[in-house]
């Protein structure tokens, strides 16, 4: 008898494997991109949400007035055309006649209007509004032409103003209160299903003011674990992923069918001190940890080596390189003096915190600074937490040291103006004053000329790195894989994936 | 009857009980649903801006109001609205159901399938060379973390043979019948392993202490056959522990397998707590674990209730 249920048992067994490997090839239409990622998008509303996924998402259905190329420079998206009048202080736009919402109505100059009205509305609860507070009103004197009157020059705000987080939406939907709700942008594809944590279904927008899209639709899977997007990848079940973790992305190149595309991004890992707690209150505690921090050691370990050390400006047009800047090559003795001189040639014992997974190298991050800060006395106990608890302290600038993956942009001022100036939302962060680095912010947005901008974020590089409030250390890759037949992807610095619109599958 | 009645009778307190527990912890952690939605960006926000969104995710009220006003829905039927997916929390819950179950029914059968016939296998041949393989495979099955199990079936089968089942989206039983079994299959392999490992090995234990009392000796004195006593004799009896095993395990699949379905991307109820929990989805969090609560009582109460089918000496109701 149990030999009989053994035999059944064991066909059984065959036959549900085989069933199971006769239902695995799921291919595609030749005209759908596969996609996955292993974060899905947090929400729909594209004035509202910050999340590296959503934005993503939104960024292919939602259209803002300008957008970044690869090389950050602005080129049209809604408006065909732009000009800041000459004191600076009016930035006016003509829009695209062919840009249409993806209801059928045009995109009038009474849409750009209604949408900026909202993203200033302090109701709205839109994050991106810090950075649109110049704008003391906003003209329509036609439907193709809409004019801003800034309060004060403001050169950062045409950056700021490429994000998706200064998306225009239709004002109709503003009125009926529908935005977040469903999506009706001018962009590239149209949002068709969208099952949180599992799924989203996108279809071409054939009315696309841009153009014909390369794929008649993509559908992105999203799949947590990133072994899995890449043995999904192998069976050619998927053929784009977005992977985030460089242990899994080094993998990817072994694969002979399968394309690791990377490219430096504006985000930056860092070490953040806290200059309000002593004794990094101490300007020669900060520079001594500065100096004692190897940061291609801490590269090479916690990253594979998988990104380039950075100063604080990581736009490549402005970046200084950052073997002029203070103590970038490692230097132990000096670190050591400079302990001695501010009093701490014993050492300290302080506490970093940073959040489990978020970057994926934060804990490996940690540990190397942990045994590198050992050499010159600093004892750190390092603490981790799940990303929601990390954010909540961080806000409240409640640590001793912090290691962060801060999002950049393409404008310095609008990157650092939030920690680095007095009034900036996110001073109790960074809890380090400073008149020079507020008076540099200051000036940098007003300064019109390219290279007197550059000059002047030189100098504000230059200084930080003195003063180390901060120890900044590399910037990553953004990741992404593909199979060998997809065409056209252009990765950009920024993250977007905005070019999946011209992709095609071979 | 009168057992069951009392029984159920307990399921309110119990699940009032669960209910206080979860909204506060999920309170007390730090952060909130506008620092998951916002991240660090959160800095950048006005007060007023601040209290618009707290408005908007429910959460402009002290905990003692907003656990009122939950308590008070719940009468009604309603568990609230979920922030992430914006619909009703129930809905959302029995949309993600339908896979957890079938999830732990087939690891469930597959732990059964094949850990009781190898434990009394093994305990029919007690302390020979096949009982030790069955051990050790046992001992094996126990004692393998099934991430590792997951990741090595995925690794395996991409790498070397090149398929995989689909993942992402799940397809229901009733909608593509082949499509659901090829998802579920090697989760639940994975899951069953360990299931039927620990299935084998309380099978083995309580056959082997059925096999030594007087009335299977009686039994076999009185020339039952070998398979008679087995089946017949002993079995029924060696059941109440695996019984007991399997209703706890059970219970524990029904609250989600959430590493499994994390690996298997598998749209299940574990996923969904998790995502709930880090994207401070209040309401989901708190819906869902009192849906599991509540199965887990139900699976609970079922247990007892076998008892006496298998056993015609336990009265529930007496005492």
């Amino acid at each position: 008898m149990v030999r009989h249920i053994g035999k059944k048992l064991l066909s059984g067994m065959t036959l549900a494997a085989m069933l199971a490997i006769a239902a695995a090839p799921v291919q595609a239409s030749a005209a759908t991109l596969h996609m996955a990622w292993s974060q899905d998008a947090t929400g729909l509303d594209p004035h509202k949400q910050t999340a590296f996924s959503s934005l993503r998402l939104l960024e292919l259905i939602y259209e803002p007035l300008v957008r970044l190329d690869a090389n950050l420079q602005i080129t049209p998206a809604i408006a065909d055309s732009w000009q800041f009048s000459a004191d600076g202080k009016e930035l006016s736009f003509r829009l695209n006649p062919k840009a249409k919402f993806q209801n059928g109505a045009a995109v009038t100059s009474a849409d750009v209007k209604a949408s900026f009205e909202r993203i200033l509305d302090e109701k709205t609860g839109a994050a991106a509004r810090a950075n649109f507070l110049s704008i003391a009103s906003i003209d329509t004197p036609d439907p193709a032409t809409v004019v801003f009157h800034l309060s004060q020059p403001d050169v950062p705000i045409l950056t700021a103003m490429s994000d998706v987080n200064a998306a225009i939406v239709p004002a109709s939907e503003i009125t009926a209160g529908s935005i977040g709700t469903t999506t009706v942008g001018s962009g590239p594809f149209k949002l068709e299903k969208w099952d949180p944590n599992s799924k989203e279904v996108l279809v071409a927008n054939k009315d696309w003011a841009g153009g014909a899209t390369g794929v008649d639709g993509i559908e992105i899977s999203v799949l947590p674990d990133e072994t899995a997007i890449l043995a999904a990848m192998r069976t050619k079940q998927i053929d784009f992923a977005l992977l985030n973790d460089p242990l899994v992305a080094t993998l990817v190149p072994k694969e002979a069918s399968l394309q690791l595309n990377r490219v430096p991004v504006l985000a930056y890992h860092v070490l953040q001190l806290n200059p309000s707690r002593k004794p990094m209150t101490e300007l020669k505690v900060r520079q001594a940890i500065s100096c004692a921090i190897d940061r291609q050691e801490v590269l090479d370990t916690a990253s594979l080596g998988e990104g380039k050390v950075t100063g604080p400006l990581t736009i490549p047009a402005l970046a200084t390189d950052p073997n002029q800047l203070f103590c970038y090559k490692r230097d132990i003795d000096k670190a050591k003096q400079l302990m001695a001189e501010a009093g701490y040639a014993d050492g300290f014992s302080a506490t970093v915190i940073g959040a489990t997974g978020e970057p994926p190298t934060a804990a490996a991050e940690a540990q190397v600074i942990q045994s590198q800060l050992a050499e010159i006395g600093v004892k750190l106990d390092i603490k981790m937490m799940e990303l929601n608890v990390y954010v909540d302290a961080w806000l409240k600038g409640d640590f001793d040291m912090a290691v962060a993956l801060n999002g950049g942009r393409a404008d310095p001022y609008t990157m650092y103006n939030r920690y680095w100036t007095k009034t900036g939302n996110l001073q109790k962060v960074a809890n380090y004053i400073d008149d020079t680095l507020d008076s540099l912010m200051q000036k940098g947005r007003t300064e019109t000329d390219p290279a007197a901008r550059k000059a002047i974020f030189a100098d504000f590089e230059k200084h930080i790195t003195e003063m180390s409030p901060w120890i900044w250390l590399y910037t990553s890759y953004s990741y992404t894989a593909q199979q060998k037949n997809i065409a056209g992807f252009e990765p950009v610095p920024t993250g977007s994936l905005f070019s999946l619109a011209k992709v095609t599958i071979q | 009857m009168n057992y069951l009645m009392r029984r159920l009778a307990t399921f309110p307190l119990v699940l009032l009980g669960v209910s206080i527990v979860v909204f506060l912890a999920i309170r007390m952690v730090p952060g909130d649903s506008i620092t998951a939605m916002l991240g660090t960006e959160a800095g950048l926000l006005t007060p007023p801006q601040r209290d618009a969104l707290a408005a908007y995710f429910g959460i402009d009220q002290p905990w003692f109001i907003q656990y009122w006003r939950w308590l008070l829905g719940l009468f009604q039927g309603n568990l609230g609205i979920s922030s992430t997916y914006g619909r009703p929390v129930l809905g959302v819950i029995l949309e993600r159901f339908p896979l957890t179950l079938e999830l732990a029914l087939l690891s469930m059968i597959i732990a059964l399938v094949v850990g009781m016939p190898a434990g009394i296998f093994a305990a029919t041949h007690n302390e020979k060379l096949s009982d030790l393989g069955v051990r050790v495979v046992a001992m094996i099955g126990q004692s393998t973390p099934n991430f590792v199990l997951a990741l090595l079936i995925i690794y395996t089968l991409s790498a070397g043979f090149g398929v995989l089942p689909a993942m992402g989206e799940f397809s229901p039983l009733w909608r593509d019948p082949l499509r659901n079994i090829g998802q579920l299959l090697l989760p639940a392999v994975t899951l069953g392993f360990a299931f039927a490992a620990s299935v084998t090995r309380i099978s083995r234990s309580a056959m082997l202490d059925v096999l030594s009392d007087d009335y299977v000796r009686t039994a076999r004195s009185k020339g039952v056959s070998a398979r008679g006593v087995i089946w017949r004799h002993a079995l029924p009896n060696a059941l109440i522990p695996v019984v007991t095993l399997s209703g706890i395990e059970f219970g524990y699949l029904l609250g989600g397998a959430v590493i499994v379905e994390q690996i298997y991307a598998l749209p299940g109820l574990g996923r969904m707590v998790l995502d709930a929990i880090l994207q401070r989805d209040y309401a989901l969090v708190q819906g869902s674990v009192l849906f599991i609560a509540f199965n887990f009582m139900i699976v609970n109460l079922l247990v007892d209730l076998a008892y006496v089918a298998l056993d015609p000496r336990i009265r529930l109701s007496e005492h």
